[in-house]
């Protein structure tokens, strides 16, 4: 019998009940739109922290105090909070290091933090104030939108002078250019030299947009502290990055002891993140799966059911001269085009809510999640819906038809 | 004589029932000849119902051989038996069996759509046959939507589409109050009067009546087959009064699990 004959049996049976078409595919709706939209925010959030670190570029190498990425806690853990409350790194391992390492190191930052009052005129901001040395900018590839970075005189000398991350700057001064104004820090009056470019927040970290970055030496004099949070080294290319790291570790070798600082580079951070993130991205999944499985459980359900229910249905078909094989391929194509149209109603609902949701955070919806969800369902809705029709067309017609 | 169209040669029935076997047909034969109207009477349980779907392709028999236009269609598949079902054989159930939410026209061409008749033929078709049987205005209801007599007129429209070789009908009346019987009757006489074959069982008396041929079974056998005469009905009367052992051939008509 031709596949078309059957085809307008399917569809006549599918219009026939709409209440019972639509409750099938509800199941699968659900079980499909849930797992899509699930694994696009944890895939999302991924994609996202990749593309911040790939921004900065790979030839970057970081120096930290303490071993944030040993078993004492893992990366940002007890550890090093601890260890950095004790001032380990010292400027003058950075300018001994810069000197004996020209050709493999390029430039280099120091940093450190402290948080302070920051008031334009009648506004006021509880801030991050990154002191960094005059490189920061090259280095970090954080270039200004407005004004220039200080320079290493001002730095050296510990001028009051400020470069704004662009939010802060625009929370601050809101529509003014902030370029030579002056902005009170704990109620010292520094020059706004510089705003920078937008780069948006690393998710879940602090935002690079909203730091006041003032020249280390400032930050040392002005705020009464001496640590040093980190060295960041830019190595001439990005093949150099293991010598680097090598050197960093013979150089640093000399002042301090092995588990006294740490050196990585982007792609071990990265790593790092990526496996936190991913185990993020497995939770998700995990919950995306449980709806998978209720979801497919719902598809069953009513599959068995409808298909239960119609046992008599499918004995009058016998009667009339349905063979078991067209009962099946009815059941079959009825199945397929509830699962398939469910399907692809659960995933324009994951779609829209990925790009609703998508202001807030970096949805991502993958080609993976959508043939996991979406073969899920369908096979579910194959295997359910054709298995109890395949019993029922095995039947005699009498037996179908007394069937109650 | 007209042609052989079914024959029935010593068949048999067992149904499995716990522990016991119910021989709902102990060895029947008979010959139907094209253009015959056939009544089957007798006690409920005396096998006329099983006889009914053996004879139709619906069930198949424990033992014994089905001729179908003298062509041996016992050991036929489920697929030719189906196909049969579809091109030789009508069938009228008592309980109309009609596709629900389906309007009068698609439960009438369901089985062209099976015969693959095109779907513009189906409809003309199907129009055509429900005219026949007095629902030309009732094309689009659904069986929600109609009486119980025309409901199973609609049944009959479907039994008759493919044109078969013989309409099987079991309690065609069964459900229906008496006038809407009466008009089932009425249907039935008219297509035996123009030729159709057609093999009815039924309990009551009046709707036997207009049978040509009265065939009366007890206990899973034929006892009589005779011409439909008046005293042919009395006797077949008497048997059903006289059946002292309903329970043990009772042919189950209660769900059960497994096969039968």
């Amino acid at each position: 019998m031709p596949f078309g004959f059957v085809f307008t049996i399917a569809i006549k049976a599918i219009l026939v009940n709409k209440t019972r078409s639509f409750l099938t595919m509800l199941g699968v709706i659900i079980g499909v739109g849930s797992v899509v939209l699930l694994t696009s925010i944890g895939t999302g959030l991924q994609a996202y922290v990749s593309d911040q670190f790939t921004s900065l570029g790979g030839s970057v190498v970081f120096v930290v105090p303490g071993d944030p990425f040993g078993d004492g806690g893992g990366f940002g853990g007890e550890t090093s909070m601890i260890e950095s409350t004790k001032p380990l790194l010292k400027r003058t391992y950075f300018n001994q290091i810069l000197r004996n390492t020209r050709g493999i190191i390029k430039d280099g930052v120091v940093s450190g933090f402290s948080t302070g009052e920051a008031k334009y005129k009648t506004t006021t901001k509880k801030v991050t104030l990154y002191g960094v040395t005059a490189s920061y900018g090259s280095v970090n590839k954080s270039d200004t939108a407005s004004g220039e970075w200080f320079t290493d005189v001002n730095e050296q000398k510990g001028d009051r002078v400020t470069v704004l991350g662009p939010k802060i700057a625009e929370e601050l001064f809101g529509t003014i250019d902030p370029v030579g104004k002056k902005l009170q820090i704990e109620s010292r009056s520094y020059t706004v030299v510089g705003v920078l470019e937008k780069k948006g927040s690393s998710f879940g970290g602090p935002s690079f947009d909203n730091y006041v970055y003032i020249p280390l030496t400032t930050l040392f004099d002005d705020f009464n502290t001496q640590l040093i949070d980190n060295f960041t080294f830019e190595a001439v290319s990005q093949e150099q990055v293991p010598a680097v790291k090598a050197a960093l570790e013979k150089e640093l070798g000399r002042y301090l002891e092995e588990d006294e600082f740490t050196v990585f580079d982007q792609a071990q951070l990265l790593e790092t993140i990526n496996s936190v993130l991913g185990m993020l991205t497995i939770g998700l999944g995990g919950i995306a799966a449980i709806s998978l499985v209720v979801g497919g459980i719902g598809i069953m359900n009513i599959m068995l059911v409808s298909v239960t229910e119609r046992t008599r249905e499918i004995g009058l078909r016998k009667a009339l001269g349905a063979t078991p094989d067209l009962i099946l391929l009815q059941f079959l194509i009825e199945a397929a085009l509830l699962s398939v149209l469910g399907g692809g109603i659960g995933l324009a609902i994951a779609y829209l809510g990925s790009l609703a949701i998508q202001p807030f955070f970096p949805a991502r919806v993958t080609l993976s999640a959508v043939m996991l969800a979406f073969g899920v369902s369908t096979v579910v809705g194959l295997i359910f819906g054709a298995a109890p029709a395949r019993r029922a067309a095995r039947l005699s017609p009498i037996e179908a038809l007394r069937y109650e | 004589m007209k042609p052989l169209l079914l024959q029935l040669q010593n068949v048999t029935k067992e149904y499995q029932l716990g522990d016991s076997t119910i021989m709902a047909l102990a060895g029947v034969s008979i010959d139907i000849r094209e253009g015959e109207f056939v009544a089957i009477m007798g006690p409920s349980g005396s096998g006329k119902s099983t006889f009914l779907q053996i004879a139709s392709m619906l069930a198949e028999p424990s033992g014994g051989i089905i001729k179908l236009k003298e062509q041996d269609v016992t050991k036929y598949d489920e697929k030719e038996r189906a196909r049969l079902r579809n091109r030789e054989i009508g069938f009228v159930f008592q309980q109309f069996n009609l596709l629900a939410r389906t309007s009068a026209v698609d439960n009438v061409s369901l089985p062209l759509i099976y015969a693959q008749v095109s779907e513009s033929e189906r409809h003309r078709r199907s129009v055509e046959m429900l005219q026949r049987v007095g629902l030309g205005e009732r094309l689009a209801n659904t069986p929600a939507q109609l009486s119980g007599g025309q409901q199973q007129r609609v049944a009959i429209a479907r039994a008759l589409i493919n044109n078969p070789s013989i309409v099987f009908a079991d309690e065609p009346t069964g459900n229906l109050d008496s006038r809407s019987g009466e008009d089932i009757k009425k249907l039935l006489t008219d297509l035996y009067q123009e030729g159709r074959t057609i093999i009815m069982v039924t309990h009551e008396e009046d709707v036997a009546a207009i049978a040509k041929r009265l065939v009366v079974f007890r206990d899973g056998q034929i006892i009589s087959d005779t011409a439909n005469t008046e005293h042919a009905m009395n006797k077949a009367a008497k048997v059903k009064e006289g059946s002292p052992d309903l329970e043990v051939t009772k042919t189950p008509k209660t769900k059960r699990k497994g096969r039968a």
